[in-house]
């Protein structure tokens, strides 16, 4: 859904196009044995062939190709049996070949689609216009001296996966949404982590104003936008920054721009002259990708089920909401969990609540994810059962679901050691409620002369009494037969 | 196709080496009758043909996802001009 | 008995084998003749340390019963090989000083076949050129001069001192590098013989990269049954380089005497060109003779894009260069001259670093990839290069063999030609077009010039066909009976 812009001269609409760079889960690098792993000493993790010393050559990781064509299956995609891998030439100091080898005119995947969930609960598809393999860069860091730059290349050479959308996106919210369901599927498929904080997925952002219905504006390009905020906050500062200049009667130069969070603008980065022609020629040290209908079936049959057709099987087979099925299905953590405390017996639409609203609620306070959860899925199942057997009411329940945080017990022994079963026995909840309105007397007799509000206050007193224990459908039952006299 | 010092030092600058103005010059003049010899291929007919980007009629083989640690920072910084703390010491990059 | 260092490889073998001299001696000789060559300037570095270490370790293997196919044979190393501990600089102030931790895949395979090597030996910078003149480290002399003429000659390149080395019989063999006749075309200017082999065949991971799609080493030696000892020790599939083909490795020397009665010679008409030398000529018909003699046909064909290979070839290698050298910017290794900014750093140390050969090349490379350019120039390089290949495949149809010259002249003198790069270019007219095929290829010394000095007959076979190209080879070897030797050697 576009949402327009109140400009001086009328009303505005983004086009949003986003590319998104997605380090690739494997053990070695793209071209090179070296190791992957985030946060190693500087320059130790590097191998000859990504410290481009004279005479190295790349050899293509099998897995990391398989990983692409996952991803590419996974947005549902064309997936290119014959791909080519072409150098992209410039200089910087962390990309020591002076060149990288990434994918041209010849990708390995091609055009997908990406449904994307908007905050009013409707969808959209956002098209994907292609998916290619390339190698990372190293690292410059400008911060640990005075007058020099450090480099470390730990981080060249790592297989990264760039996925450009088409510029189908017409709001802030829709380009989050998009940047959000890419990084679930992704983290579904096992392809890439989708750690933005650690630089493992990475967004540029594309975008360009116009008259609703006129031709595509002149885009620029946003980089350093690395969380879902800043991606919505510099598209909005940058569509505001485009209609201002175009309204005062300026153009719009095509450039790259730096997103500085803490001023909250975008900047022009210092582009040099033409500096950017990059002469992608085909790599000659490497020969054409060819894929085989074998082995593209093997990585489609191992396809996990991917969160909209999950969704959609939490909506039909267990009724639940599109909302509460979306929070289910966000994380494929939280989904098994959801499925482990189900069991298959254990009433959907109850364990989701518990699920969403108290497990996911605490969690969320604390920072912590399901996976790190004190709660086993287990335990919880065990709790929903002595809730649906009766052997507790709900208000106890949260009770003992909140020392089951606390101290990581499970619910069966928590109720024992406390004894919080609930009294079910209408005897007993008969003798509380004679006594509670034989001590009220009054209030039994304004009751009885049609203050019916006062229900509530024996309740309350009934289940006071009873250290909250009795179940609170008996105490309605037995108080409303008692009480009419 | 005949270039000027200008052409060549837009050239030079993307390569990333620093020319005297006699070297552009020079280098304009040695271009200039390099490239257009080059251009002789013009005349030949190369409809329908593909380019050839390698001998090797083979598909690019494929390495199994395994680590090697056989190299360490030590020899990745044998050479290095600049050695600091482990990285690699250039001038100050301004982005 | 013949002077150590007038030994081939097979006959040093043969003496190594009976225990009639020791590995220790046969090195011990070759370094003597290279400290009285000196003013060859063959090799960038010679180590003798090195060498003796090896060819004592040499002696004690074969002591052991465990010696290799090259155990205790001393050879010069084009300084384009990377050599684990020992400096390696592609004849490049850019890389004065470098010393790699890692060893060539080819280097590796000889050392491993128990080779001693006697030093790194000098070429034109970065493999390019066709003089040994534009190295850093300063021109290479040809030990043969013409007859009363005391002006040093150019030994060719770019593999110079590596050919230079073996004719002046400082090293038996040698290892040199072929992008676009930088072994074949040194080998005819010093009167030895030179191979290259098919794109694949040799691994090129560790030889520091110059054109990658046409880049090959290969060996030099005195006799064509040397090269072939040599080359089943450097080939082989690599799996560190994609372009590495998987085949196995024949025996090479067996091809040696094999008879090529029946086989048939191509003669591609259009390698007559204008201008030139009747010596050459004369010799090329000649080589058809002697090959007839020994039991081959000689037929015509026509190769009808040859006179485009060169263009072709200028523009892919030097397209291909310009970003293979864009690694040597000051930041991981080699000369840095400092800047007060990144782009002053790579600026200067490649103003520096660079000689003027290499420099115009990256820039005429760097033209030709660049936007507007790139399909005009590259793509139909490319094209161009597509219709050689083809060429080539459809005259092996048939022929199994194509006869060519290997050079348009004998050796020029050192200072002659460098005005003009293209005239420079021309020297590899015969030679370029079986790189762009990536066809295996050979120069055998085949006669003098009327000043006395060599020239050299090509071979061009099938690709992975060596054994062809080397029994053929043998052939032009026996009848030409080449015998001369440099008036320049070491006493």
């Amino acid at each position: 859904m576009a949402e327009l812009i109140e400009g001086q001269t009328g009303q505005w609409e983004m086009v949003i196009g986003l590319e998104v760079h997605a380090q690739v889960i494997s053990k070695s690098k793209l071209f090179s044995g070296a190791p992957t792993e985030f946060g190693g000493d500087p320059n130790t993790q590097v191998s000859l062939v990504d410290a481009a010393m004279p005479g190295m050559l790349p050899v293509l990781n099998e897995y990391c190709v398989e990983q692409a064509v996952k991803t590419g299956l996974g947005l549902n995609a064309q997936i290119n049996k014959l791909s080519v891998f072409e150098r992209k030439n410039y200089f910087y100091a962390d990309l020591p070949q002076g060149y990288q080898i990434s994918q041209y005119a010849h990708p390995i995947v091609g055009k997908g689609t990406i449904e994307i969930d908007l905050p009013d609960g409707s969808t959209r598809a956002i098209g994907v216009t292609r998916l290619h393999l390339e190698q990372d860069a190293g690292k410059s860091l400008h911060d640990q001296h005075a007058t020099k730059t450090f480099v470390d290349l730990n981080r060249s050479g790592v297989a990264l996966m760039e996925i450009v959308s088409e510029p189908d996106m017409r709001s802030a919210d829709e380009a989050a949404a998009y940047v959000r369901k890419l990084r679930t599927i992704l983290r579904y498929l096992g392809t890439c982590d989708g750690n933005m904080d650690e630089g493992s997925m990475r967004c540029d952002v594309n975008l360009s104003v116009r008259k609703p219905g006129a031709p595509y504006g002149t885009r620029c390009e946003i980089k350093n936008v690395n969380s879902v905020r800043y991606i919505q906050a510099a598209i909005e500062y940058e569509a505001r920054r485009q209609i201002e200049i175009i309204e005062e009667g300026g153009a719009i130069v095509q450039e790259t721009r730096l997103w500085d969070a803490r001023q909250g603008v975008t900047r022009s980065m210092r582009s040099k002259e033409e500096a950017f022609d990059y002469r992608y020629f085909p790599d000659p040290d490497l020969l054409p990708l060819e894929l085989d209908d074998a082995m593209i079936e093997r990585v489609r049959l191992e396809l996990p089920e991917l969160p909209d057709a999950k969704r959609r099987r939490f909506m039909q087979n267990s009724g639940l909401s599109a909302y509460d099925a979306g929070v289910l299905v966000a994380e494929q953590a939280r989904a098994d969990f959801y499925e482990k405390v189900l069991a298959g017996k254990r009433d959907p639409k109850i364990a989701a609540n518990w699920v969403i609203t108290e497990l996911l609620g605490a969690l969320n306070k604390s920072g912590h994810d399901i996976e790190q959860s004190p709660i086993s899925a287990e335990s919880l199942g065990e709790l929903l059962d002595l809730l649906a057997d009766n052997t507790i009411s709900g208000r106890i329940a949260k009770d003992v679901f909140a020392e089951m945080l606390a101290s990581g017990k499970g619910a069966a022994s928590i109720v024992e050691e406390k004894g919080l079963r609930q009294v079910t026995d209408t005897g007993a909840i008969d003798a509380v409620i004679d006594a509670v309105m034989a001590k009220n007397a009054d209030k039994v007799a304004e009751y009885r002369s049609g203050k019916d509000k006062l229900f509530g206050f024996f309740v309350g007193q009934v289940m006071r009494e009873s250290g909250g224990k009795a179940n609170p459908a008996l105490v309605n039952e037995q108080l409303k037969k008692k009480l009419a006299g | 196709m005949s270039l000027d010092a200008a052409a060549v030092a837009k050239i030079a600058r993307l390569a990333r080496i620093r020319l005297t103005e006699e070297e552009r010059t020079h280098l304009a003049a040695e271009l200039s009758s390099v490239i257009g010899w080059v251009e002789q291929l013009q005349e030949v007919n190369t409809d329908g043909v593909e380019p050839l980007t390698s001998v090797v009629g083979a598909r690019q083989r494929l390495r199994p996802d395994v680590v090697d640690h056989s190299t360490d920072r030590e020899d990745i910084l044998a050479n290095a001009p600049e050695p600091i703390s482990g990285f690699f010491g250039v001038p100050k990059v301004v982005e | 008995m013949t002077k150590l260092t007038d030994l081939t490889i097979a006959e040093a073998l043969k003496q190594l084998g009976k225990s009639e001299i020791s590995a220790h001696q046969l090195t011990e000789a070759h370094l003597a003749a290279m400290e009285n060559a000196r003013a060859l300037n063959a090799f960038i570095v010679e180590t003798p340390e090195l060498a003796i270490a090896r060819a004592k370790a040499a002696d004690g293997h074969r002591h052991r019963g465990e010696a290799g196919p090259l155990e205790g044979i001393p050879l010069a190393i084009k300084d384009l090989f990377c050599t684990r501990g020992v400096q390696t600089t592609a004849g490049s102030k850019i890389l004065k000083g470098f010393v790699p931790t890692y060893e060539s895949t080819v280097t590796a395979n000889l050392f491993r076949d128990g080779a001693v090597m006697l030093g790194k030996a000098n070429l034109d910078e970065f493999a390019m050129g066709s003089s040994n003149m534009t190295s850093a480290y300063g021109a290479v002399e040809s030990p043969w001069r013409r007859k009363g003429d005391n002006r040093p000659l150019v030994p060719g390149g770019s593999s110079g001192g590596s050919a230079a080395a073996v004719a002046a019989r400082l090293a038996p063999g040698a290892t040199g590098t072929d992008t676009g006749g930088s072994i074949r075309q040194p080998a005819a200017f010093c009167g030895i013989v030179g191979m290259k082999p098919t794109y694949g065949r040799c691994s090129r991971w560790g030889i520091v990269a110059f054109a990658s799609s046409l880049d090959q080493a290969g060996p030099f030696a005195r006799t064509v049954e040397d090269c072939a000892i040599m080359l089943k020790s450097m080939a082989g599939f690599d799996p560190k380089d994609s372009t590495s083909v998987d085949l196995p490795v024949p025996d090479y020397q067996a091809a040696v005497g094999r008879s090529i009665k029946g086989l048939k010679i191509g003669v591609p008409r259009e390698y007559r060109v204008d201008g030139m030398p009747a010596e050459i000529d004369s010799l090329w018909r000649q080589g058809e003779a002697w090959l007839r003699d020994a039991g081959a046909e000689t037929v015509e064909i026509s190769l009808p894009h040859t006179r485009y290979a060169l263009a072709t070839y200028y523009i892919v290698a030097p397209a291909e260069c310009s970003s293979n050298l864009a690694r040597y910017d000051g930041v991981r290794y080699g000369l840095r001259v400092p800047g007060k900014d990144l782009t002053e750093l790579y600026e200067g140390t490649r103003a520096e670093g660079f000689g003027a050969e290499v420099k115009r090349r990256i820039l005429i490379g760097t033209y030709v990839l660049s936007a507007g350019y790139f399909d005009a120039y590259y793509i139909k390089a490319q094209k161009v290069r597509a219709l050689i290949a083809r060429d080539f495949e459809q005259a092996f149809q048939s022929c199994d063999l194509v006869l060519t010259p290997t050079a348009p002249s004998a050796a020029f003198a050192i200072g002659e030609k460098s005005d003009d790069p293209i005239a420079m270019y021309l020297n590899d007219v015969f030679t370029v077009p079986a790189s762009l095929a990536g066809l295996p290829g050979i120069s055998v010394p085949a006669g003098l010039d009327a000043a006395g000095l060599p020239l050299g007959l090509q071979l061009l076979g099938r690709p992975f066909d060596e054994e062809t190209v080397i029994a053929g080879a043998a052939a032009l070897e026996k009848a030409a009976a080449f015998s001369a030797v440099p008036q320049v050697m070491a006493a």
